[in-house]
């Protein structure tokens, strides 16, 4: 391996080229997964459940396959039967049972939006309107859409099938899928000799990733059963894993190829359409297109879970935290697996505490299952402590920043579910707070009606490692082709060519790199977890090596020389005993005819761990008091990045998880009426960021490198949505001198909690 | 969604005749911002949709001194382009310039808005303040009625089976008056009201008030005209006293529901809040 | 769903262009599936995040508001007409250099709008490009830099 972690002589890396697949985003040519088009191809609807919570009596489609254009209408029926049987698909297990019956139910819908039927037309107003002539009964029953509500004695009970894991007791009847204890030194004691304990339960709603582009898919069944499978997802493997699963196929049967994907932030690992677009497929004989809705997006994909998040904390005199104690009760949506377990991980992360036990819940309801958002569970649990972190530092009459550093987790600290962490950047990150700009400015004056207040919170996200595999071909000009298989969700392509390219010595721009297809690509685990720049450029990195390998035995070939004997440094090759007998890279590509042909290599890493990496953010909120409207006056991230790769995508990252935070702290919420619907299934609705909304999101990169990685790269992606929600609340009960213990802090409650309304 | 065909009459005439005849079953489309989602959401099953577009004087603006003549499908941009138009109908303006976005700007209008008749819409509270007669052609001919009249219900309004809105007639109140519309919007834009007003004022030039019209929007199943608090600052001096004591009346003409976009009693304050605030922005105008 | 197709002549891009489509077909479907420009892209079809904005007669709109029938006679624009044989529009380039796409989807619909914008007004204030692009609706950069590319093309232009 080149150890190259404390060098920062890089000519590649820590420069901002043009992105490889720039010019075609920019001209319109890019193609994302709804723009495939296919001879025959046609369109499906799907047919969803109004009703939150219901037993599926009868599914009636013979109106609907009466309709002229109909090719092949489906219902759950058409899915294989399944049992109980877990598959891995990279960032976590997935039982197929439950997938299935989440792709289309057979028995019970579980959330307004749970498919029942579909149907396959000529295009997609023949699709819908067919759709909507399928008739389905339902024996309605009553719904619970949050965690208190599931677990009240008499709640109904979502999946008869469910046996709850409850500290490791089997448990029937329950909508608590699951209960862990993580436990560390003697919480009880420490809390009962600790100098000032803050206890608050705080609640948060259900949100929604929000990518732009809606899930879609395209499927072709062929005549010997080979599925082709065309789709927007941030991992073709793990779509071919888990589709082959649920139609009960090898995988060789299944071939994903990725297209280009409108923004997944963990909502599009998860396959809803793509088994049956292929069912469809095979029905109809011909290719098979579907494009969500969006008010479907909403109610039918993978949202972030809300929750009931107690947290409790303890100081002695002398403002050390002794203790701190936790339970966190997340929404799993209406199948088990919410994020409950990673937000365990995460809750005290940022802190050294001796004393700690934290309790998880993972909670069926009548909401769609949830899926991955940018760090799941870490924002949720982030708000909790870094409140109750603020109200403790102002307790002891402390800025919040002095509090954080003396209080902070670093190289050797234990987090609470036992992990002891190697070099991290939490303390230099608050370290570079507590000397920005934002920090050191003065509040300044508001417009008239308005007040002002600061805020500081962090974050932290482990980020993972996992499998990827990157492979490299020379071309006879001196270019390289680089095939991977992690989606490029935004720039990843380029930042993992640059690692080749620094290793290579060459220019980025020669790299021709692109995201291969199931059969095309090694394999590679889903683009999350932050862990394509750190993984898969880490398995450039080895290839590129490797390749290095390979040219130095075509040198020994053409200048009838001992491999060992050459040396390779600054891109150029050279007989270490010859100073004459050199090639640059480009010469050596243009002589390989004569050496074999066309030299090509591999590089794959299966990574255990990655860096966990620490955010701290600075937000300055402006409230009108009269209306309960906060706008965001000045909004400062900073990150431990590692090594920044790519930097401008590093603070693009940072700004845009800060601004979808910023969302999550002040209006988007699931607003659920009483009979267990979501009301607000539009983006008008749901209220995501405009530019209107935003301030200039300042970034200040920390680079503390990672030693596990040959460049220094931690992940970067997660981190900035961890903090904005806990940083809006304390710069909101610094404006206000309220605190705010519920998500999200809209103007009603902000009008609720200053006293001006009482509902 | 049921499949619909296109129609695109070139005439008043024409269109009122096809409405006529197809009954429930066509629409007017002027903009067709919401007319196109409502069908696509099922709220309509229609065979027919009217675009009235290609009617010229549905599209055009006619503005003298005497007053503002606007076509049912002429869109926000046509208006807060138009330099006289923006210093004369300030109430008006500030809607234009707040429904949906700028995309939507280009295609929708007050026209299609008032049709429309949802509780919240933006365009109607500043018509009625500006004292807008809506003119409406039927197969019998044609009748006008003042704006605060033609909505009846949520999403329902005065016109008869074939009857189609022509056009808005807005009166140039000239010097002394000033109008000023505010929703308030959790986000700063692209949303719909959780409650808003709009306000305007005649000012005599002995400060005192002689005519005075405030409409309120999203806390009732229409926009309402809070009659009493116009009433009331008739005869007083324009001034934030006079303005805060109609406001707190405004709160009291107001009937909200409680939804996911605002509670009862988060509108009412609201409507109290913006009334001030537009009261203020109108005698601003004024004297601007 | 028998129901005659409307033949619909406009200029595209410059170029005529003659469809034929079914009269409940929005523009952003007979754009992306009957003429072949995929650039315009579906995002929530009801106006809310601008994925589709292409602009008729020099006015932006979002196309999955606006009947394809419509726009018989008129003159429209799409992201896939901005470059040209000489190269990218000068947005284009900003958009690139000032990394203001991360996954891209909404790209297209913002070099629209921000066309839009500066065709008419070639040197907005900040506020001004921010209220301009409140239509348009991006989840993964924040703005932040599509914001700092449009300034760059008004400064410089």
């Amino acid at each position: 391996m080149v150890n190259v972690s404390d060098s920062k002589n890089y000519k590649v890396i820590g420069t901002n080229p043009i992105r490889h697949d720039g010019y075609d985003k920019v001209t319109g040519r890019a193609i994302y997964g709804a723009d495939v088009k296919l001879p025959g191809l046609i369109w499906a609807s799907i047919v969803r459940s109004p009703n939150a919570h219901a037993v599926i009596k009868n599914v009636d489609t013979s109106e609907a396959e009466k309709i002229d254009g109909v090719f092949a209408v489906m219902t759950g029926k058409d899915l294989p039967q399944q049992e109980d049987q877990f598959i891995d698909h990279g960032e976590g297990t997935e039982n197929v049972a439950w997938s299935s019956e989440n792709i289309m139910a057979t028995q019970k819908v579980l959330y307004k939006g749970h498919a029942v039927a579909a149907v396959a037309a000529i295009d997609r107003y023949v699709a819908d309107y067919a759709a909507s002539k399928v008739k389905v009964e339902y024996d309605l029953l009553d719904a619970v859409t949050n965690v208190e509500d599931a677990t009240k004695e008499g709640a109904p009970i979502l999946l008869d099938s469910l046996v709850g894991d409850h500290l490791r007791k089997k448990v029937k009847n329950t909508n608590v899928a699951s209960i862990t204890r993580h436990e560390f030194g003697d919480p009880d004691k420490a809390f009962a000799n600790a100098e000032n304990v803050v206890e608050r339960t705080f609640t948060l709603q259900m949100v929604h990733q929000g990518y732009i582009e809606p899930h879609n898919a395209t499927a072709h069944w062929d005549e010997e059963d080979r599925i082709k499978v065309w789709t927007s997802t941030q991992g073709a493997f793990p779509v071919r894993t888990s589709t082959a699963a649920i139609l009960k196929l090898d995988v060789s049967r299944v071939k994903v190829t990725p297209l280009e994907i409108g923004g997944g932030f963990g909502g599009k690992i998860p396959v809803y359409l793509e088994p049956v677009v292929s069912i469809l497929s095979r029905k109809s004989g011909r290719p098979v297109k579907a494009v969500m809705e969006r008010s479907s997006v909403f109610q039918a994909s993978g949202p972030a879970p809300g929750g009931t998040i107690t947290v409790k904390m303890g100081t002695d005199k002398d403002a050390n935290i002794v203790a701190a104690e936790s339970s966190i009760k997340l929404e799993a949506g209406g199948f088990p697996g919410s994020a409950v377990g990673a937000a365990v991980q995460c809750i005290f992360a940022a802190y050294d505490i001796p004393n700690t036990r934290i309790d998880g819940f993972d909670i069926v309801v009548n909401k769609p299952k949830s899926a991955a958002y940018r760090a799941p569970g870490s924002p949720q649990a982030a708000f909790a402590t870094e409140t109750v972190s603020d109200e403790l530092a102002r307790i002891h009459g402390m800025d919040p920043i002095d509090f954080r550093l003396q209080n902070a987790s670093k190289e050797g600290t234990r987090r609470a579910d036992g992990v002891v962490f190697p070099k991290v950047g939490n303390v230099e990150v608050l370290e570079a707070a507590k000397k920005s700009d934002h920090w050191n400015s003065d509040l300044g004056t508001p417009a008239k009606g308005r007040v002002r207040g600061r805020g500081v919170a962090s974050g932290y996200w482990f980020n993972v490692g996992l499998k990827s595999t990157v492979n490299l071909s020379v071309n006879s000009d001196g270019s390289v082709v680089l095939v991977e298989g992690s989606s490029d969700i935004g720039g990843t392509r380029t930042s993992i060519s640059m690692q080749a390219a620094e290793i290579l010595g060459i220019e980025v721009e020669n790299f021709r790199p692109s995201v291969g297809d199931t059969e095309t690509a090694g394999y590679a685990d889903v683009t999350g977890g932050s862990r394509t720049t750190y993984a898969t450029g880490f398995a450039a990195v080895k290839a590129a090596e490797n390749l290095i390998e390979v040219l130095k035995d075509r040198c020994a070939i053409i200048w009838s020389l001992d491999k060992n004997d050459i040396d390779f440094e600054d891109g150029t090759f050279f007989a270490s005993k010859d100073p004459e007998l050199k090639f640059t890279f480009k010469e050596l590509a243009s002589n390989l005819d004569n050496t074999g042909g066309p030299a090509a290599s591999s590089g794959s890493v299966d990574l255990e761990s990655a860096g966990g990496a620490f955010g701290t953010h600075i937000v300055d909120v402006d409230v009108d008091t009269e209306t309960g409207k906060t706008d965001i006056a000045r909004y400062t991230v900073l990150q431990d990045v590692g090594t920044a790769i790519y930097p401008a995508y590093v603070r693009g990252q940072m700004a845009g998880g800060a601004v979808q935070g910023i969302g999550w702290a002040l209006n988007e919420e699931y607003y659920m009426k009483d009979d267990g619907t979501q009301a607000n299934v539009s983006y008008l609705d749901y209220r995501m960021p405009t530019a209107l909304d935003l301030p200039n999101i300042e970034t200040i990169i920390v680079e503390v490198p990672n030693p596990g990685h040959p460049f220094g790269v931690r992940g970067v992606g997660e981190v900035p949505i961890c903090p904005p929600v806990g940083a809006i609340g304390n710069a909101l009960h610094d404006a206000l001198g309220k605190r705010f213990y519920d998500s999200p802090m809209k103007p009603g409650r902000i009008l609720n909690v200053l006293g001006k309304i009482s509902d | 969604m049921h499949p619909f065909v296109y129609a695109a009459p070139s005439t008043v005439k024409e269109a009122v005749e096809i409405l006529t005849k197809h009954g429930d079953k066509a629409r007017p489309m002027a903009g067709g911002t919401d007319l196109l989602v409502q069908i696509r959401g099922g709220r309509f099953d229609l065979d027919m949709v009217v675009d009235i577009k290609k009617i010229p004087e549905l599209t055009s603006v006619t503005n003298n001194n005497d007053g503002l003549v606007i076509g049912s499908a002429v869109a926000c941009h046509q208006l807060y382009e138009d330099d006289d138009i923006s210093k004369n109908y300030p109430g008006l303006i500030d809607a234009a310039t707040l429904i949906g976005g700028i995309q939507i700007q280009s295609r929708s209008g007050f026209g299609g808005n008032l049709c429309n008749a949802t509780p919240s819409a933006d365009g109607i509270g500043p018509l009625i303040v500006h004292s807008t007669v809506a003119n409406i052609q039927g197969e019998s001919g044609t009748r006008s009625i003042p704006v605060e009249e033609f909505c009846t219900g949520p999403g329902r309004n005065a016109l008869g089976k074939g009857e189609m809105l022509v056009s808005l007639s807005i009166p140039n109140k000239g010097k002394g008056f000033g109008a000023a519309y505010e929703r308030f919007i959790p986000r700063n834009e692209m949303d719909i009201a959780v409650a808003a007003v709009a306000s305007s004022i005649l000012v005599g030039s002995n400060g005192k008030i002689s005519e005075a019209r405030i409409a309120l929007a999203s806390v009732g199943p229409t926009p309402i005209f809070a009659k009493k608090a116009s009433d009331f600052l008739i005869g007083k001096e324009a001034n934030e006293a006079s303005f805060k004591e109609a406001a707190a009346i405004a709160k009291s003409e107001c009937s909200p529901i409680e939804d996911m976009r605002g509670t009862i009693e988060q509108r009412q304050h609201l409507v109290e809040v913006i009334t001030l605030r537009t009261l203020n922005k109108s005698l601003e105008r004024i004297e601007g | 769903m028998s129901i005659q197709k409307i033949h619909v002549k406009t200029t595209i891009n410059g170029r005529p262009e003659e469809f034929l489509t079914d009269p409940y077909v929005s523009l952003l479907d007979a754009l992306r599936e009957i003429v072949g420009l995929t650039g315009s892209k579906e995002g929530c079809l009801d106006g809310n995040c601008g994925a589709c904005t292409v602009s008729i007669n020099g006015k932006i709109v979002d196309s999955c508001l606006v009947l394809a029938a419509e726009v018989d006679g008129q003159n429209l624009e799409t992201v896939e007409g901005m470059a040209t044989a000489d190269g990218l529009h000068p947005l284009q380039q900003a958009f690139l250099e000032e990394a203001a796409l991360q996954c891209g989807i909404c790209t297209p619909g913002f070099l629209v709008a921000a066309k839009g914008l500066l065709d008419n007004e070639p040197d907005p204030s900040e506020e001004r490009i921010r209220h301009w692009l409140a239509g348009n609706l991006c989840r993964c950069t924040g703005y932040e830099n599509i914001i700092k590319a449009v300034k760059k093309v008004a400064e410089n232009s």
